[in-house]
């Protein structure tokens, strides 16, 4: 594959051009085309986990749905973004994550804005919050923050996301990636006088050696003086003050 | 044990082998299988060897793995010098003493064995030695030849050549049999691309289930740009009532290990991985001896055959997550990580493990690799059938007599392994269906009985060939209850990643059980099909997309069985307890009382030498009460 060579292909009857292996999601997206998803966040990698994104492709005789936020594109193919099947997949995503997580606006309104009626058969459950599993946290937490505080524990319909063992978590720095993440936001992340309480775990909050606010936990500010070398004196300003 | 640099060494250790498997005193084997063992054969092994103390005996107790027909173990043969080689079959402890009285007399009178052998195969070697000269002793005439018997008549054993035969612990049998010889003409007179050229010429394809053409992925992970490049031999065996690989594993884990070395040399590896799950201890115990043997002897490590090649293999275990068998699952759980797939629309050939090019083989066909490499592609393109050349390995089980493993030749009929090898249906049953494939294969009906048994027609018929397990049912299952079985099975195995498998088998599940239990309507029926169809399309990996498989096959062959759940509310095969009464057939009942003790609530009534009742509104129904009765007079409706 040549990177940075331009290939030409076809969305939904229209013609479009893009670099060779750019994400196929990322190139209707700039053509305006409309793809919902739940599990893609500019700042993290991707994994394909919600399925919300599937379109249909052919390529020479070949047609399948492929998972457009991780398929890179190629010239000639012909993608179709609102097929019977990919509807049919799209509608059984949201149905099951609604009856998942009844509770969630987010997916509600993304349901009625896709036309998608719950599906009266599956039983509301009433245990698993708004998490819809779709990982960006975990991905936050491990990529962006380094500090992999958080991830997934059992498997299949028992998964769950969270600190090791759902006890408080000696690597978490309180930074709140995960929530400010979370789609759905199912994470908490409280705020009270001067303390950050978050997965079960309160933190003390540096307050500004300027104007005074709270405005990170102490243990991200080490976190960061220790990654950086900068001596945490020179961390106790605020962005807005520096 | 020192290396073996040149083919001269390689012949010592042959000479060294073959005289521990035909020897020139007594014998006496025991298979010592995962099978085997289940069903006792170490208490056997154990007094065997306590009696031979006993009396002084010169004899050689000796191992080996399973031979397929696991219905009769223990199996213990014996192998005496100029005499066809015997099999008792179903041996206890309690019958060593009376079987090495036989022994030591020499002839057979008392507990007669299973099978005789007069011969040994040695595929890679393509000979046969005798087992004796001149005729078959008298009193062994009766006995009949392994090769008489139904169960063996139609098997050709290529992958499983060894299995049974040889002691799995030997490297020096291994290689009696004819093993490493194919490693020394790899290595020292064919180059690289020629090797890839014989497996394409032989026509094999993944055992594994896909049916990848393996020829065509070596060439491709050969040709792939980046280093180093691994070989990684996929054990994960994780069906249920599978154990093909296993039983390779087990019973002759060096054809799986020297495959591996050719085709890492084919494809420029230095680093080979074996994935075998731990929940396998004695594959795995097995393996770890048998990678030990092979360093010792310099088929692993640094210039093997003085060759410049270097390579090496390290096992890695898995926890026995059922996703793990999936390439890129089985990826992250060697590097690591929690066994889930990732997205790849690059092939592992070119980004696999740690992104590099690896090449995923199953264990069957890298067992398969060495008989090709000494006989030729050629010769293996001449088994089996158009496009699916050479042999399968499956483990048939189920409502079936005959319960092992078979090997046969690809392009075999259904009916000919469910009838002949595997001797029908017990208890004079109806045959409903075979499941083919595992959970994400499909049921096939009576109807397709006489499906050639290869890739193309198990998935044209709408099931598949999957790694090799054959489940078979008769009249007396369910249909639904088994897709539910199916389902229940994937739910849990579901590594929870992707929302159609991860929720969608959830509510399928669900949805089948409320159908078993009465609860079910015809709508729900619609529902399961256009929620399979999600599966299909919507699924992050393989596991997802053919998890609606057991429900879709069901569907579509046994579709009446599912309307009789949740229109009539009846359970046609007399399963789903809450679609079924037990009540007592008045004419039949002789009032012995039978039922009436053994029933756990106390729900039958009766006087004696008269019709019992039976009282539905606390009959938890069991099933005891027709179990126990003599007479067929509980009858389900």
């Amino acid at each position: 594959m040549k990177v940075g060579e331009m290939v030409n292909f076809i969305i939904d009857g229209k013609k479009v051009e893009a670099e060779e292996g750019a994400m196929l999601l990322d190139v209707a997206r700039q053509n305006g085309f409309v793809i919902q998803t739940l599990c893609t966040h500019e700042s993290v990698g991707r994994s394909g986990a919600c399925r919300l994104c599937v379109v249909e492709v052919k390529s020479g005789k070949r047609t399948r749905i492929v998972t457009s936020c991780m398929y890179p594109v190629t010239e000639g193919i012909e993608v179709s973004t609102k097929t019977d099947r990919v509807m049919n997949v799209r509608r059984l995503v949201m149905q099951l994550l609604m009856a998942r997580c009844p509770e969630s606006e987010v997916i509600r309104d993304m349901a009625a804005e896709m036309g998608i009626q719950p599906e009266p058969r599956f039983k509301p459950e009433t245990d698993k919050g708004k998490c819809i599993l779709c990982r960006l946290c975990v991905r936050a937490c491990q990529e962006t923050v380094g500090v992999s505080a958080i991830g997934s524990s059992y498997r299949g319909h028992d998964k769950s996301v969270g600190p090791p063992f759902m006890e408080d978590s000696k690597a978490c720095i309180g930074c709140g990636a995960c929530a400010f993440i979370c789609p759905t936001e199912h994470i908490l992340m409280e705020a009270t006088d001067g303390k950050r309480k978050i997965w079960g775990r309160t933190f003390k909050m540096q307050a500004c050696e300027k104007c005074g606010r709270y405005f990170a936990p102490v243990d991200q500010l080490k976190f960061i003086s220790q990654k950086t070398g900068t001596p945490l004196t020179e961390l106790a300003v605020c962005m807005s003050c520096k | 044990m020192s290396k073996i640099n040149t083919l001269e060494d390689l012949n010592k250790a042959a000479k060294r082998g073959l005289e521990a498997i035909i020897p020139s005193k007594t014998k006496i084997m025991v298979g010592m299988a995962t099978s085997g063992i289940a069903s006792g054969a170490q208490e056997v092994y154990n007094a065997l060897a306590e009696e031979i103390k006993k009396r002084k005996l010169d004899v050689i107790l000796s191992k080996t793995g399973a031979m397929g027909m696991d219905c009769i173990e223990p199996l213990v043969d014996v192998l005496q010098p100029n005499k066809p080689r015997l099999a008792y079959s179903k041996m206890t402890a309690k019958k060593v003493p009376e079987v090495i009285d036989q022994i030591m007399k020499g002839a057979v009178n008392g507990t007669k064995p299973a099978y005789r052998m007069d011969e040994e195969e040695f595929i890679c070697l393509n000979e046969k030695k005798p087992y004796f000269k001149g005729s078959i002793p008298k009193d062994m005439e009766g006995i009949p030849s392994i090769w008489d018997m139904n169960f063996y008549k139609k098997q050709m054993k290529l992958a499983t050549r060894n299995c049974g035969l040889i002691n799995f612990e030997s490297i020096d049998e291994y290689i009696a049999k004819g093993g490493y010889f194919s490693l020394y003409k790899a290595l020292t007179k064919m180059k690289p691309d020629e090797i890839v050229n014989e497996i394409i010429t032989s026509g094999l394809r993944g055992r594994g289930g896909g049916g990848f053409p393996t020829g065509w992925k070596w060439d491709e992970t050969r040709k792939a740009h980046g280093e180093p490049k691994f070989v990684i031999c996929n054990g994960d065996e994780g069906d249920p009532g599978a154990y093909m690989d296993r039983s390779v594993m087990e019973g002759d884990p060096h054809s799986v290990i020297e495959g591996m070395i050719i085709g890492a040399f084919a494809m420029g590896s230095s680093q080979g991985f074996i994935y075998v799950r731990n929940e396998y201890p004695l594959a795995v115990a097995n393996l770890q001896r048998a990678i030990e043997q092979a360093r010792e002897y310099g088929f692993l490590g640094k210039n093997i055959f003085n060759s410049g090649f270097n390579f090496d293999i390290r096992i890695g275990k898995g926890a026995g997550a059922f996703v793990c068998g999936e390439s890129s699952a089985l990826f992250a759980s060697l590097e690591g990580r929690a066994g889930e797939p990732r997205i790849k629309y690059i092939h592992a050939t070119h980004k696999g493990l740690w992104d590099k090019p690896t090449n995923l083989n199953n264990v069957e066909t890298w067992a398969n690799v060495p008989a090709i490499i000494s006989r030729g592609g050629k010769w293996f393109s001449s088994i089996g059938c158009k496009n699916n050349s050479g042999t399968k390995v499956f483990s048939v089980v189920g409502k079936i007599n005959n319960i092992g493993l078979v090997e046969v030749p690809m392009g075999i009929p259904l009916k000919d392994i469910v009838y002949e090898i595997g001797g029908g249906i017990p208890g004079g049953k109806k045959f409903k269906a075979v499941q083919t494939g595992g959970p994400s294969g499909g049921c096939l009906p009576d109807k397709l009985i006489n499906t050639s048994v290869d890739f193309d027609s198990l998935v044209q018929a709408g099931s598949m060939m999957g790694s090799g397990g054959m489940i078979v049912m008769d009249e007396s299952t369910c249909m639904v209850d088994i897709a539910r079985y199916f389902i229940d099975f994937l739910e849990f195995e579901s590594c929870g990643k992707c929302v159609p498998c991860r929720e969608g088998v959830y509510r399928m599940n669900s949805i089948l059980h409320d159908i078993c239990d009465g609860k079910g309507t015809e709508d729900d029926i619609k529902l399961l099909e256009s929620m399979s169809q999600g599966l299909v399309d919507g699924a992050l990996c393989a596991l997802g997309s053919t998890a609606a498989n057991p429900v879709l096959s069901t569907l579509k062959y046994f579709r009446d069985e599912y309307v009789a759940h949740v229109r009539d509310k009846k359970c046609p095969a007399g399963v789903c307890k809450a679609l079924i009464r037990f009540k007592v057939d008045e004419k039949k009942c002789t009032g012995c009382g039978v039922c009436l003790k053994k029933c756990p609530s106390v729900c039958i009534t009766g006087e004696k030498k008269k019709p019992h009742a039976i009282d539905q509104t606390i009959c938890i129904k069991c099933g005891v009460c027709r179990e126990s009765c003599k007479f067929d007079a509980i009858i389900v409706e």
